[in-house]
């Protein structure tokens, strides 16, 4: 332990124990606790205590305190706990005596014994109950801890905390009581234990035999609480020993499934999965048996998650994924059946037909039936993407579910059976179901289907989108599913261009996107925006898709948005006039508002609004739009790229926000590199200049970088308040200092007068006095400064975070102390 | 009387009134039957494949026949559309009553008269046609004219005079406000959400109470539709024992912040294009909605330069009326009154130019119209109004677009008489009453025992049948009328109310019959006038024969207030209690009886004094003693029997 720590501790010891003194916070006792740890972990924990007697002392000192108060008593519980993890120095605090404080005892068993804060007032206290089980976890890491535990009848306890009121307390004896397991069956009883349990060790029997009688108990908690003990157990450990704990159990745990309603199901499903993927699933034929029994047992419900678990299982039997996607599937059965118009088997494989169960579950409430269907929905959407899918993958009649379920909750679906009517009246509207199908339905995109029913896909998207009553969120999703459906369709056979299918449903849909962007709902303007940023971005250069766009008045609407009232409309718009402009499909607007004005350039506003717009959103993206068109050598941009470069990087250095600034340097970086080739490319191929710009080209760059002030722009970002602009500059720095250095470049300016200027400036930027413009650069002198700058070092002091200063212990110490006043400071102020 | 609703509807088979001459209308042909006989060709007339009557709209009154409206005492008003049909009522049934309704109700209702009046008088027509109206040759005509219902009931619309009549007849009432109604019930207005002044009713006896839920809303949560008004009192409409139900949403699928939604994007996208847009509307109602949604998107839209006329013969008086009504707004704009600033926000619009309003298309708005424009003007049913003049100014070009928003009238019968028609057409009918889910909600908290409600409400739209969720679903089922049907409600009034005068309870002396409950012997005279009822302390001399009454001077034979007061018996004391038997005989054998036998009997007992030869038969309520003629003997025993029990 450093030395200034150890002569800190004794002073915060004495104030943990002192009554009158306000105890520090939760946060630092946590902290307090982790360097404890570190230092544990680092070395021997007994030469820890023997150097700083305090500790121990602190220690019983809060034991025989009148009145402990529960945070420093947990504190201390926890302090023991990490302390004993060590044998020796477990042995030492069971027998060691106080040496400055009157009574002496062991001090574990008075710490973690029934004599201890077990039987006190502090008992009632979550805090001290959790600190005696967490201490208790750290301590159990030997054999010696296992018979403590015995001797002192701490077991029983834990048995009793996993029912506590605090959930915390209850989940912590849980998880203990697996640890001593574990413990317990290391060593002598590893390898493979008879399952009666006669070999086993005591403690081991002791805590199996306790969770048998809970699983027979009548009480769900109970048997809530040894599910979830044997589910921790069965996901942690995965010694022999777990397989004769399950052929012990499995009894037991089959008998819950005769009993109706099934306890704990929830519990029960954790269980079963946590079995079925450790080591003993794969041994055990008698877990898939149980497993299809559990499956059909269940309810609808209760049977999604155990039937989207047993999929995801590596090495399963088939007959049981074919049962369990049939769970999955019977809600989107039931749908079809109802949805259908005359009878007929609704295509999914045998076993989801839309059982009478699943029908029940839909017909008993509203919120069954949509809990239902948006669980079926979500599973089959977490399943559609996972390699190990079943397979044959029954995309049609899945499509045909999610288009049947929009409809319904659409109100368009015209139900002919009762189930349909029902369905009808309790999805009518409802957005949940809604947001759930839409996002399965674009998931589905990633299979093909049928074209009659991709036709009905995009009829019902469409009806989606046209609707009014589509909520914003609804609108959102339904435009993401329009776009992954559009995106995958297939290209006309003859040639590039979209297939007419496509071509008819964008006829379509570009007079509602135009609808859209008219909406009062600044939402529905937004999600209307995103989806043409991302359809362009794909489809920028499709005829089809061109001429459709430019004949929809929708990119003259996209440029009247850039002047919307919602900072993130303004924002969408923004990317949305780059994208099109990008691909050549942007016309500046000619709206009613001011017909007589000439219109300007793209460029020109989105400048307009960087230097203008009074939200960071909207800047950011005209930012990302420009470094966009400078990657990408936009028209507008190509015209004059310095002049381009120059006007952003001025507007850019006076921004407010940081990340306006740091994009800023972004853009500078892309056209540093378009001057002086990419850092580090290497490729063979590539006709890119060679690593190092000659002298004559270097100078010329130089020169230029000179006349954008990227250099000024750079190094005031040097000493941004705001680290990730500083750390991006520097970098910036670094890639220039080491494009222009190995070539010699000009050479040392020496001290002259320019240099002398510029690291002035340069030291008053740095004391805060940002004002101060650098004036006109000359390349040399800016190379010399560089040169004679410690730019790695500064990286090495940005790259720490800013609280490395305040991190260590010895501030944590300090700072404990400096809030009760013992380092003597304030007491002026005491009155 | 619940409403007075005019349906106008009726007006839809009519040719529309042009403000100026219009060739396209009076060059329509006329109408022929099969078999080419025209007798009806100047009534009827033909265009675009519909047939309409040439002639002055008429409207359908309130059911007349079923009862007799001069019988009516009260009429009571749940919102300005509810009271349109008030001047046929008052003043040509006979009826003497009282119409209650809320300040803003009369003065808003007022005003749509007003217009509709004015509407109709200032494009007189000399023409009214009749002959198609006769019941053999209504048969003849084609659809709809062949279903329209009691047409020769229509009538033409009243007069200002009427208007006034009506109107005067009316008495203002407040939120809240209890009502006597001659003593039998109590009328409370309750603030309903749905318009400025619309109101909820309660009718209610001291153990009775019936609530009218007429055209609410519920519209909290909406952003567009921010509470205007002040919020439906839901609360007072507990412990209803009947739950009058109407005035739900027309429209139930359309949800209103989606059309309001709907119409701006549809409006923005016209004008982009240099097209008028066409608003038909009442004067007063949904335009308040629909000028505070522009007010905070025309920016957004970039369509400040737009103008937006208001074209109304009461457009001045319905902007200013619905600015000083303070009282009536919810909270936030009553707050706005008083910062000072108007609380809807089209004063604002005004100030700025952005709105502006003329009470005709002549005058002033001649000089001042500027295309591409919106006009929001009546009538909404385009058969009379200004709205007339933008149908035929407007409908030929594509560029333009008429946006429906009333949901009172079908768009496709009014747009009928237009056609062919280039414009566009769109249908975005903003209705905050209540939807199913929402009356679901209500009836939920409010709990009526019996909810009674139009047949329609009970059965899914005809055009979706499927659509179980757009009907009205409690328990127990809601009880369903149709039209001209008479329904007993389903409570009967048991109980009434008597007030004790204090004197009279000063001398009661109640007795303890079981813990809890006392009992007390009252002697009073029920006084009963306009339903209320009162005992008072009898007259003095106590319950003797009534008091002489003195003799009359002067010959004259005078009625006195204790001349009403009933002959009364002397009343003898009240008994109760039971009486043991095995005590009874023991009782009569210590006064001397003997050979007494007590025989039990399903209700009693029987006990037989065999010497005396007499039976005194004891039963749960009542005691006989059989003797033969012995009267001391019997009134020993009685007095014996009477010991046993308690008198009071």
């Amino acid at each position: 332990m450093d030395p200034e720590c150890s002569r800190l501790l004794p002073a915060l010891c004495a104030v943990l124990v002192d009554p009158r003194q306000p105890v520090a916070d939760d946060t630092c006792l946590e902290k307090l606790l982790d360097w404890f740890k570190t230092v544990t972990e680092a070395g021997p924990s007994l030469l820890l205590l023997q150097e700083n007697p305090c500790l121990v002392e602190l220690l019983f000192r809060v034991l025989k305190a009148h009145d402990p108060r529960p945070r420093v008593l947990s504190f201390s519980l926890r302090l023991a706990g990490l302390f004993a993890a060590q044998e020796d120095c477990f042995q030492y605090l069971q027998v060691t005596p106080s040496s400055s404080v009157s009574q002496q005892g062991e001090l574990l068993p008075m710490l973690f014994g029934e004599s201890g804060p077990l039987g006190g007032a502090a008992w009632t206290a979550p805090t001290v109950r959790s600190g005696w089980l967490q201490g208790l976890r750290s301590l159990a890491q030997h054999p010696g801890a296992l018979r403590f535990l015995a001797d002192c009848g701490a077991v029983d306890t834990i048995f009793s905390l996993q029912g506590d009121s605090s959930l915390f307390v209850a989940s912590a004896a849980g998880q203990l009581l697996v640890h001593i397991l574990a413990l317990a069956m290391r060593g002598p009883a590893e390898g493979h234990p008879s399952p009666q349990g006669c070999d086993w060790p005591a403690c081991a029997q002791k805590i199996v035999c306790h969770v048998e009688d809970s699983l027979r108990s009548t009480a769900t908690p109970q048997v809530t609480q040894a599910l979830n003990v044997l589910t921790t157990t069965f996901g942690h450990c995965h010694s022999p020993w777990t397989q004769g704990l399950w052929v012990r159990l499995s009894p037991l745990v089959a008998c819950l499934l005769e009993k109706d309603p099934i306890p704990a199901s929830h519990s029960l499903v954790d269980l079963l999965l946590s079995v079925a993927r450790s080591p003993v699933g794969s041994s055990d034929c008698g877990l898939w048996e149980t497993l299809a029994q559990t499956l059909s047992h269940l309810s609808p419900t209760q049977a999604g998650p155990l039937a989207l678990g047993i999929l995801k299982l590596q090495d399963c039997p088939q007959a049981l994924k074919t049962q369990a996607f049939g769970v999955l599937l019977q809600p989107l059965a039931c749908v079809l059946k109802a949805a259908a118009q005359a009878p007929g088997p609704p295509g999914f494989p045998e076993g989801a037909t839309g059982d009478s169960i699943t029908v029940d579950t839909f017909l008993s409430s509203k919120s069954a039936c949509v809990g239902l269907l948006c669980q079926a929905l979500a599973h089959l959407e977490l399943l559609q993407l996972l390699p190990q899918r079943p397979s044959p993958w029954p995309q049609a009649p899945l499509l045909r579910a999610a288009v049947a379920i929009l409809r319904f909750c659409h109100g368009s679906a015209a139900p002919t059976s009762d189930v349909g009517g029902h369905l009808c009246a309790v999805l009518a509207g409802c957005v949940r179901v809604q947001r759930a199908a839409l996002d399965f339905l674009g998931t589905l995109s990633q299979g093909t289907g049928p074209q009659e029913l991709v036709t009905q896909v995009f009829a019902v998207l469409l009806e989606y989108l046209t609707s009014p009553d589509s909520s914003p969120m609804v609108l959102k999703k339904a435009f993401q599913a329009t776009l992954r459906w559009l995106l995958g369709s297939p290209k006309a056979p003859s040639c590039c261009d979209l297939d007419p299918h496509t071509q008819l449903f964008l006829g379509e849909l570009l007079p509602v996107l135009r609808k859209r962007l008219c909406s009062p709902c600044w939402e529905a303007r937004d999600s209307g925006l995103e989806f043409l940023t991302q359809v362009t971005r794909h489809w920028g250069g499709q005829a089809a898709f061109r001429h459709a766009l430019l004949a929809s008045e929708v990119p003259e609407l996209t440029g009247q948005l850039l002047r919307d009232p919602e900072s993130y409309v303004r924002a969408s718009a923004v990317t949305a006039t780059g994208q099109l402009s990008s691909w050549g499909l942007y016309a500046t607007p000619t709206g009613p508002e001011h017909p007589e004005v000439q219109q300007e350039s793209l460029f020109t506003e989105l400048l307009h609004i960087l230097s203008t717009d009074s939200e960071g959103f909207p800047r950011r993206a005209v930012m990302h739009v420009f470094t966009q068109w400078l990657k990408d050598g936009h028209a507008d941009v190509a015209e004059d790229l310095e002049q381009f470069v120059a006007r952003v990087l001025q507007a850019a250095s006076q921004d407010l926000d940081w990340e306006v600034r740091a994009q800023g340097l972004e853009l500078a970086l892309v056209f540093l590199e378009q001057l002086l080739g990419q850092p580090g490319s290497r490729c063979p191929y590539a006709v890119a200049l060679p690593e190092a710009a000659p002298p004559a080209t270097l100078a010329q760059v130089l020169q230029a970088l000179c006349r954008v002030q990227l250099f000024e722009f750079a190094l005031r970002a040097l000493f941004d308040c705001d680290r990730p602009v500083a750390q991006k500059s520097c970098d910036l720095l670094l890639f220039l200092k080491a494009k222009a250095t190995p070539c010699g470049g000009p050479q040392e300016a020496g001290a002259s007068p320019d240099v002398v200027s510029v690291e002035a400036a340069l030291q008053r930027w740095q004391a805060g006095e940002q004002g101060q413009p650098l004036g006109e650069l000359e390349p040399e002198a800016v190379m010399a400064v560089l040169r004679s700058m410690d730019l790695e070092g500064l990286r090495g002091m940005l790259a720490k975070s800013s609280d490395h200063m305040e991190k260590s212990p010895q501030s944590l110490l300090q700072d404990m102390l400096a809030t009760v006043g013992v380092l003597g400071e304030n007491e002026a102020d005491c009155y | 009387m619940l409403d007075c609703g005019l349906d106008m509807t009726s007006t839809l088979n009519f040719l529309p009134l042009p403000l100026v001459q219009n060739p396209r209308l009076s060059n329509l042909p006329g109408w022929s039957l099969k078999d080419g006989n025209a007798f009806l060709d100047k009534e009827l007339k033909e265009c675009s494949g519909h047939v309409f009557v040439d002639s002055v709209p008429e409207f359908c009154l309130p059911e007349t026949e079923l009862i007799d409206l001069s019988t009516v005492d009260v009429i009571l008003i749940s919102n300005y559309h509810c009271m349109m049909a008030l001047p046929y009522i008052t003043e040509h049934t006979g009826f003497t009553g009282t119409v209650y309704a809320t300040e803003p109700t009369v003065q808003i209702g007022r005003l749509l008269m007003e217009e509709l009046v004015n509407f109709i008088e200032r494009v007189p027509k000399a023409q009214s046609a009749s002959l198609w109206k006769n019941k053999d040759t209504q048969r003849l005509l084609p659809s709809p004219l062949k279903d329209a219902v009691e047409v020769s009931t229509w009538r033409r619309c009243y007069t200002m005079q009427e208007v006034n009549s009506a109107l005067s007849k009316i008495q203002l009432v407040g939120y809240s406000q209890k009502i006597e109604l001659f003593g039998a019930v109590q009328v409370t207005p309750l603030s309903s959400g749905y318009a400025l002044g619309s109101s909820n009713w309660i009718i209610q006896s001291h153990y009775e109470k019936v609530s009218y839920v007429s055209g609410s809303s519920l519209l909290t949560t909406h952003p567009q539709f921010s509470v205007v008004f002040q919020p439906m009192d839901q609360a007072s409409l507990k412990n209803s024992d009947v739950l009058i139900l109407t005035g739900l949403t027309q429209i139930p699928t359309a949800n209103p912040d989606g059309m309001v939604g709907e119409f701006c994007s549809n409006l923005a996208l016209t004008v982009r294009n240099g097209g008028n847009v066409l608003v038909p509307c009442y004067p007063s109602g949904v335009i308040y909605d629909l000028l505070e949604c522009l007010y905070q998107y025309i920016d957004s839209a970039g369509l400040s330069s737009i103008p937006f006329y208001f074209i109304s013969p009461v457009a001045n008086s319905s902007l200013e009326f619905s600015q000083i009504f303070a009282e009536w707004l919810c909270h936030n704009k009553q707050t706005k009154v008083y910062l000072p600033e108007p609380p809807f926000p089209h004063a604002e619009l005004i100030q700025t130019n952005k709105l502006k309003h003329y009470p005709s298309i002549h005058g002033d708005f001649s000089n001042d119209f500027r295309q591409p424009c919106v006009v929001f003007t009546g009538h909404p049913s385009l058969r009379f109004g200004d709205v007339v003049h933008f149908m035929e100014l407007w409908g030929k070009s594509s560029l333009n677009t008429v946006i429906f928003t009333e949901p009172d009238f079908s768009y496709l019968e009014a747009l009928a008489p237009y056609q062919p028609l280039a414009m566009k057409c769109i249908y975005c009918p903003i209705d905050t009453r209540l939807n199913f889910i929402q009356v679901s909600k209500l009836l939920k908290e409010v709990q009526p025992l019996h909810v009674v409600c139009p047949e329609q409400y009970t059965q899914p739209p005809p055009a979706q049948s499927h659509r179980v969720d757009l009907m009205i679903d409690c328990q127990p089922p809601a009880m369903s009328y149709r039209r001209a049907e008479v329904l007993a409600l389903p409570f009967r009034r048991r109980y009434e109310k008597i007030e004790i005068m204090p004197e009279l309870a000063d001398s009661l002396v109640p007795m303890e019959i079981k813990p809890g409950i006392s009992l007390a012997t009252v002697s009073a005279v029920l006084h009963t006038k306009d339903n209320k009822h009162v005992l008072q302390v009898p007259p003095r001399g106590g319950w003797g024969p009534p008091p002489r009454p003195a003799q009359p001077t002067g010959g004259k034979k005078r009625k006195r207030p204790s001349d009403d007061i009933p002959d009364c018996k002397v009343l003898k004391p009240l008994l109760s209690g039971s009486i043991p038997v095995e005590q009874f005989v023991q009782t009569l054998e210590k006064h001397g009886f003997s050979d007494i036998k007590v025989e039990d009997t399903a209700k009693g007992h029987i006990v037989l004094l065999q010497e005396a030869e007499t039976l005194i038969q004891i039963e749960e309520d009542s005691t006989h003693i059989i003797c033969d003629n012995d009267e001391v003997l019997r009134v020993r025993l009685r007095d014996l029997v009477l010991k046993f029990l308690q008198k009071f």
